[in-house]
């Protein structure tokens, strides 16, 4: 993992190393959220789930999510990693840290970092269940949609 | 000079590739999107988002030789 605040990667997320991107003198907390690879959905059994990214534009629109977070709670830093490829059962897929002065900005931003991502980066789940695989297009997370017939949703 | 089209997740496995390339000049959105209904399977292309060169873009946005267009299924990150 680099020192970029916004990524994408392959290899396993280490959350320490995303805390230390956001540690500052000024701060007074740092929010932590780990997205994990689940084993249950609604009765299903994933194996293992498979992410693939549009690198580039992901990375952007990361960026693009600090950006809206710096204007809307002026005094925090945030460090988002995403990983992409295999990842097996409680696994790190998402991990977001967000540093500020006092608390309350440091869990409401860190809170709508996650749901921009499930609304406007370029990253897909196949999920990999124990009795066939589906991509999962649904950005409220868990519904799987038919081929042609996926959601359209408004990203502006 | 081409235009290029990236494919991901299902569009990608229903092409059976990840990237197409087309020599035109100038098109719209909208009108790459029929030109390649016509050649593939991709009826799901009215209900995607579109990308042009990293930015999300409608369908009247122009699409110009050397730009990166890049269809968006719904994204489920996180």
């Amino acid at each position: 993992m680099s020192n970029n605040l916004f990524e994408i990667v392959e290899e396993p997320i280490e959350i320490n190393a995303i805390i230390k991107k956001v540690e500052r003198r000024e701060a007074g907390a740092i929010t932590t959220f780990i997205g994990t690879v689940r084993e249950w959905t609604r009765g299903k059994q994933t194996i293992y789930l498979e992410y693939q990214a549009y690198i580039p534009m992901a990375v952007k629109m990361l960026a693009k999510i600090g950006e809206e977070i710096g204007e809307k709670w002026p005094d925090t830093k945030i460090g988002i990693t995403h990983r992409i490829g295999r990842l097996d059962i409680s696994e790190i897929a998402v991990a977001i840290a967000v540093s500020s002065p006092h608390r309350k900005a440091a869990y409401e931003a860190n809170e709508y970092a996650i749901e921009r991502i499930k609304q406007i980066v370029p990253i897909w789940k196949k999920e990999h269940w124990s009795d066939g695989e589906t991509w999962i297009g649904d950005q409220l997370e868990n519904v799987p949609y038919e081929s042609g017939r996926p959601n359209v949703k408004d990203v502006e | 000079m081409m235009i290029t089209i990236l494919l991901f997740a299902h569009l990608q496995e229903t092409v059976g590739k990840d990237r197409i390339e087309l020599p035109i000049e100038q098109l719209t959105v909208m009108e790459l999107k029929t030109a390649l209904k016509q050649t593939y399977p991709l009826l799901e292309l009215d209900h995607v988002m579109t990308a042009v060169n990293e930015e999300f873009a409608r369908d009247n946005s122009k699409v110009t030789a050397g730009d990166i267009v890049a269809f968006i299924p719904p994204v489920s990150g996180g």
